[in-house]
């Protein structure tokens, strides 16, 4: 069978074969040794730069569940801030000390924790499913950014649970099956262990959701954003689908939001969970490439790393100050970067990173002919 | 009464801000369908002009050309950044309208820089007595100022050329494209209406005791409930939820102490966000906003 598909690779003989995760020898040869590279990553780099990579990796997480709502169903969510912070506040509240001021249960099983977190999520966004099925368009654009700040509210003022505005209070360290994660040993360092627990999240939840597009549930959702009253005719049950996008992103995001925060030890609900952090995811998964995942993993490693990039372009650039109370100081020039880089992008590659991506792969493919 | 007075004045001269920005938000969704997020960078950017014009000028100066110079500023960037995106869906150019936003609110706040700025408005913290009760001259100026812009855009909208065939844009791009309406100078129009609203949104925001401080954007943003709760294609609509979430704001604020403890210290904040929700799920489509008829 496979010497005859040799050379072949676009040749598919079943279904089954084209839908497959990965339907090309490539894909699964370039699976693999991204997946070799991130495992062994820890041993070449450094600790600080493990813990950006961490970071984009968790932030990845969040962004494919804003992807499933967003650019697979189609319905635009500005509060996915909110489920996050649901999440992190889930999380601190199961693993925070049962004996201080603050809630807490004393659970610090990441494996208790995390998919609770995700769960308490996915319950708020279920809840706000009967909205989006009865508004459309930029009204439920507007009705979750609502959301960002009725929901800010409500962390600010909760202050058993947060720790309150200005405060915030630590997230609990993760420990599985009773090995600590969060502190370092005489085997591995605290950032090695931390970026292992990401990286295996990330590649779990990037294939349930890959998995999860090419069924059932993914053709129910790309009927939706395409036309979602066509897609009601045909017998797509809107409500039910409406809300399992919403149950399923806000599940991503709540165990994004659970541990985005672990590295830094704490979090704080004012500044956290705001309108700039839905942009952010926003804006993450339109650099990336709506509809797809690999996409969306891309935006994010690409906006958490923008910082870092423009931190070298004081050298570059007389004139250009690293110090926040001068003008222009660095983090002004990435400010304004990233809403350009957004506007860039949709105008002149809507598809996104990955768009640039595909066009490489195409010209590489047809060369040297132009198509 | 006296109390009822000075909550009313109060609530109003606040809602005035918010009918103000949710008119030039109301304005480019007419004539574009889309929503510009980046209304609360040119309020931002608004209030940092005149504080920068009013020492040269004065204040009564200031604030007309400063509304000029942010209506060009929105004209520029509806050309540069959202006019090459004509025909895609509106959800992506709301997002292009978040970028702009970004970009021009950083450097707005690059512009306020470290010191203080005012814009040394003329009403400061004065008081006149009406009925009894003191009210705030500054509300009672940006109620008249509002009152005269809306008039004036009536008037616009009403009796000029211009302001014709944008209501036949509004109505059908296309046929107004066919009788000779050039839809992009409409476009470019709006937008510009908008911006110079803003501005003066923004002057009402930094009057008073107020510094023009970076965190102003976030009562721009309340525009977006005021709009929904109005229709997002009412005129009046947006005047008329502007004022009322104005003054149901001011309410709440004035009866926080008797709320109960789980309501929180500040319900007045989210007082709009909460009230747009409830009013949602009765009207989809707002108080005054036009039921869209759904072709599949």
């Amino acid at each position: 069978m496979s010497t005859k598909l040799l050379g072949r690779p676009m040749l598919y003989t079943s279904y089954e074969s084209e839908m497959a995760l990965l339907n090309t020898g490539t894909k699964k040869a370039g699976l693999g040794l991204l997946l070799a590279v991130g495992v062994g990553l820890p041993f070449l780099v450094s600790d600080p730069q493990l813990r950006t990579l961490a970071l984009a990796l968790i932030t990845a997480v969040g962004v494919i569940g804003l992807g499933l709502v967003t650019g697979y169903a189609g319905q635009v969510s500005l509060g996915h801030a909110f489920f996050l912070g649901v999440g992190a506040c889930t999380a601190a509240a199961l693993g925070g000390d049962p004996d201080s001021d603050l809630i807490g249960f004393g659970v610090t099983e990441v494996l208790i924790w995390l998919p609770a977190a995700g769960l308490v999520a996915a319950v708020a966004g279920a809840l706000v499913a009967p909205l989006a099925v009865r508004l459309r368009g930029l009204y439920l654009a507007i009705v979750t950014l609502g959301l960002v700040f009725v929901g800010g509210y409500v962390f600010n003022e909760w202050t058993e649970l947060t720790g309150g505005q200005g405060v915030g209070r630590n997230m609990p360290q993760p420990t599985l099956f009773g090995y600590e994660l969060g502190v370092s040993d005489e085997f591995f360092t605290k950032e090695q262990k931390l970026y292992w627990l990401m990286l295996v999240v990330l590649v779990v939840f990037a294939f349930a959701a890959r998995n999860l597009v090419r069924s059932r549930v993914g053709r129910a959702f790309s009927a939706i954003r395409d036309r979602d009253i066509a897609a009601g005719i045909m017998g797509v049950n809107l409500f039910r689908y409406k809300m399992v996008a919403f149950a399923v992103s806000s599940f991503y995001a709540g165990c994004c939001g659970a541990l985005l925060f672990v590295a830094d030890g704490r979090f704080e609900p004012n500044t956290s969970f705001n309108l700039d952090t839905s942009i952010k995811f926003i804006a993450m998964l339109l650099i990336g490439g709506v509809g797809t995942i690999s996409g969306a993993i891309l935006g994010a490693f690409f906006i958490i790393y923008l910082p870092v990039l423009t931190g070298y372009l004081p050298d570059l650039i007389p004139g250009l100050s690293t110090n926040a109370a001068q003008t222009p100081n660095t983090h002004q020039v990435e400010l304004v970067l990233y809403g350009a880089l957004l506007i860039i992008f949709l105008i002149f590659e809507p598809r996104g990173l990955f768009g640039i991506w595909l066009r490489l792969r195409n010209y590489w493919k047809a060369w040297p002919f132009s198509y | 009464m006296t109390q009822a007075i000075e909550i009313i004045s109060r609530g109003l001269g606040l809602g005035s801000i918010y009918a103000l920005l949710a008119l030039g938000f109301v304005i480019i969704y007419k004539a574009t369908r889309v929503i510009s997020f980046a209304q609360p960078a040119f309020m931002l950017a608004g209030a940092v002009l005149v504080s920068y014009l009013v020492r040269p000028v004065g204040f009564y100066a200031a604030v007309p050309l400063a509304a000029l110079g942010i209506a060009g500023l929105a004209l520029g960037a509806e050309r540069v950044a959202v006019r090459p995106m004509l025909g895609r869906p509106a959800f992506t150019v709301a997002i292009i309208t978040i970028g702009l936003d970004i970009v021009v609110r950083t450097i707005a706040t690059a512009f306020i820089g470290v010191n203080l700025r005012r814009i040394d408005d003329p009403w400061g913290v004065k008081t006149i007595p009406v009925f009894g009760a003191v009210v705030q001259q500054r509300h009672l100026a940006m109620i008249a100022t509002t009152a005269v812009l809306v008039a004036a855009l009536f008037a616009f909208f009403r009796y000029t050329r211009m302001g014709l065939a944008m209501r036949a844009a509004a109505f059908d791009q296309e046929a107004a494209m066919s009788q000779g309406v050039s839809v992009g100078a409409v476009f470019a129009t709006s937008w510009a209406i908008a911006g110079a609203l803003a501005t003066v949104g923004g002057v009402f925001v930094a009057s008073g005791t107020a510094n023009v401080e970076s965190t102003m954007w976030i009562i721009a943003l309340v525009a977006l409930p005021v709009i929904i709760l109005g229709g997002l294609d009412s005129l009046p609509g947006a005047v008329i939820s502007g004022l009322g979430v104005g003054v149901v704001q001011e309410v709440t604020a004035t009866y926080q102490q008797y709320f109960p403890d789980w309501l929180g210290r500040n319900a007045s904040i989210i007082s709009p966000y909460v009230l747009m929700m409830v009013i949602l799920l009765v009207r989809p489509y707002g108080l005054f906003g036009t039921r869209e008829v759904e072709r599949v």
